[in-house]
């Protein structure tokens, strides 16, 4: 038995055989060929072409229902830029005149697309992402060309999780729900395409694990589980057993939490409760809804400064959160600005920092930076006038922080009206607390910022002094640790004194441990990741506000976070015995 | 040999992915004429599909269209016209 941890994509518990799909550059032969061997060559071309065609035409109809508006257009674009009859010219020209044989005709004309494509593309979001397709057409058509007499997925008989080095989306929407139970690859981050095709369709996904292409050999069991990140290899009995009940209870509560989606969000009592989702693409916008949520809490932008060597521009930015505003309708809209170090980005002239957490981050690198940060506050003071829309700024610490991001935001404003461009002048502004100093200090913020937004992550590790990342000391992250809890007491109070609503997006928000305190100590918003909602909201309905305040009230008499923990998994197991 | 050039704005939004292409390369077909587009001196041609798509042309980018041939000015109307109907999409 070996366990591996990395970056959990796509939740849900999945058991199957290791299916390890094949690295995926295909060594391409190249080899000079006779005259008489050029009409060989062309029937290979073109067979393959006729092959490759076919099954994406298969793949086109048997997208399955529910994915067709999102998945069916990929799939049919692949079609057309395969069936691109110039294409097939370049290529049977390579194998006429140059010489070439079809593998490596057709792997020089469509590796001149891609490196064309890339250059012409460098730093557009929307067109990178179709670099991984275009690279799909290639391997496709070689695969065809090898022909590769290898067992495809579709004829197994029994449950297998897809090991790759990397997976593109097509290949993810490919895969028959039936036998495919869950995926593992080496590379990929929570926020690539591959990611979010895995939430949408709930496939369970364990992504940058390295080298598990290489660790798990075709046959071994798998065991991942996509909340958690954990990957076991050739579970031993007990593990198995352990998983098991895991997966029948996690089945069992997916089932039960569905009816409680179309529930309101209030208390037992009968005090509305909002409950909004976090998202980083507009495409995350559909589960949201569909989850529940009456809006998004928090908008992370990080993914448009992702591309190296580019910084987004204010079309990119107002696009982006156009087209999500559109997704939402009605529903309110908080973005958050650029939250990261220089070191995240590839952004030029960043300088390593000994400490990035400690270090110029968030706000403090928008004040560096005006470049990123001014196209991105008109493109979001644009679209505010298009919708229900706040904007809030991360890492604040002190009161001139905030001032200064305000007096940029109210220039920008200026700016654009002189210019006579919509938008809208006055656009609520609230911060993350994210810093002690600034949960320390809400009052004083509270003259200043229309709204609060506790980010738990971020600030458990700064109080507590712990790297949850780093194991040695992460069981030392203790989201209910006293003074944790005493800072949001803190400023749930300064905000229901000064009449400023508070929100809460950390994981806290999501976990129904913590529910019930919560609203005990007066939270009324909670935002967090989609599939999350239905437990929170099923915790929220079993309680009445006078109870919360009681459990509340009991938490604030024990001095260590131990017991409040078992105090609070004990209160909680009552509603939702599924607690954890 | 007639020649007509027409610039053209792309304005749909996700800019000239593969619908458009699709459009705008079936369009010129029609034609006789040979079709240039070109974008920053970067010259394809007008009927293949993935040139187009390589051009990499996001919203608000401005083409040249060249088009070459007997009805070259006819060509260029129509292909113009469709770019600034957003290609019959969005």
């Amino acid at each position: 038995m070996e366990i591996k941890r990395a970056i959990g994509v796509s939740p849900g518990i999945a058991f199957g055989e290791a299916f390890v799909l094949d690295s995926e550059d295909y060594p391409i032969p190249k080899r000079s060929i006779r005259p008489d061997e050029t009409d060989h060559e062309l029937a290979r071309f073109r067979d393959a072409l006729q092959r490759s065609l076919r099954e994406l035409e298969e793949l086109k109809r048997n997208v399955p229902h529910h994915l067709a508006t999102e998945i069916g257009p990929i799939v049919e674009s692949s079609i057309k830029m395969l069936d691109d009859k110039y294409t097939h010219r370049r290529i049977e020209e390579k194998i006429v005149k140059g010489r070439n044989n079809a593998e490596y005709a057709v792997s020089s004309v469509y590796r001149v697309y891609v490196k064309q494509f890339s250059e012409a593309a460098a730093g557009d979001g929307i067109f990178q992402s179709r670099i991984p397709e275009l690279q799909d057409l290639e391997r496709r058509l070689i695969r065809n060309l090898l022909q590769e007499k290898k067992v495809g997925i579709s004829q197994l008989d029994r449950h297998v999780v897809v090991v790759a080095h990397d997976l593109t989306q097509a290949q993810v929407i490919a895969f028959d729900r039936h036998k495919v139970v869950g995926f593992v690859t080496d590379a990929g981050g929570r926020t690539s395409h591959t990611a979010i095709v895995a939430r949408t369709m709930q496939i369970p996904a364990v992504v940058g694990l390295e080298s598990i292409s290489t660790d798990v050999s075709a046959g071994d069991t798998l065991i991942l589980d996509g909340a958690s990140g954990t990957v076991i290899i050739n579970p031993d009995e007990d593990t198995l057993k352990k998983y098991r009940a895991l997966q029948r209870n996690l089945l069992r509560e997916r089932h039960a939490l569905r009816e409680v989606i179309d529930l309101a969000a209030e208390t037992r009592d009968g005090h509305a409760v909002k409950i909004l989702a976090n998202i980083e693409f507009p495409e995350e916008v559909k589960t949201a809804t569909e989850f529940g949520a009456c809006g998004i809490g928090l908008y992370r932008t990080e993914f448009l400064y992702l591309t190296p060597g580019k910084v987004p521009s204010e079309a990119d930015h107002f696009e982006a959160y156009r087209r999500t505003l559109s997704l939402l309708g009605d529903r309110e809209l908080t973005i958050r600005t650029l939250d990261l170090g220089a070191d995240k980005m590839g952004v030029e002239g960043s300088v390593k920092e000994a400490n990035p957490f400690l270090g110029c981050r968030g706000i403090r690198l928008c004040f560096e930076r005006m470049d990123l940060f001014r196209p991105q506050l008109r493109a979001i003071l644009r679209v505010a006038a298009l919708g229900n829309v706040k904007v809030m700024f991360p890492m604040i610490t002190s009161l001139e922080e905030l001032q200064r991001a305000k007096a940029i935001l109210h220039q920008v404003h200026l700016e654009l009206e002189r210019e006579g461009v919509p938008h809208e002048p006055r656009l609520r502004v609230g911060i993350m607390v994210e810093v002690p100093a600034a949960a320390m200090m809400a009052d004083v913020l509270a003259r200043e910022a229309d709204f609060f937004s506790i980010g738990t992550n971020d600030l458990i590790q700064y109080v507590m002094a712990v790297d949850r990342v780093n194991e040695r000391i992460a069981p030392l992250f203790q989201p209910t640790h006293p003074a944790v809890l005493r800072l949001l007491r803190k400023v749930l109070e300064e905000g229901e004194r000064h009449g400023r609503p508070v929100c809460l997006c950390g994981e806290m928000a999501g976990d129904p441990i913590f529910t019930i305190l919560l609203l005990g100590l007066g939270l009324r918003e909670f935002s967090m990741i989609p599939t999350l909602i239905p437990q929170v909201k099923k915790v929220m309905r079993s309680v009445t506000l006078k109870e919360a305040r009681e459990v509340a009230h009991k938490v604030f008499s024990f001095g260590d976070s131990a017991r409040i923990a078992d105090f609070l998994t004990e209160r909680t197991r009552k509603i939702f015995p599924e607690a954890r | 040999m007639p020649t007509a050039e027409r610039e053209v704005t792309i304005l749909n939004a996700h800019g000239l992915h593969v619908r458009p292409a699709t459009k705008f390369a079936e369009a010129a077909e029609k034609f006789s004429s040979e079709v240039i587009v070109s974008k920053d001196g970067n010259q394809v041609n007008g009927k293949a599909i993935m040139e187009l798509l390589i051009l990499a042309a996001p919203a608000g980018t401005v083409l040249r269209i060249r088009c070459e041939g007997p009805d070259a000015e006819k060509a260029a109307d129509a292909l113009a016209a469709l770019v600034h109907a957003r290609f019959g999409i969005e």
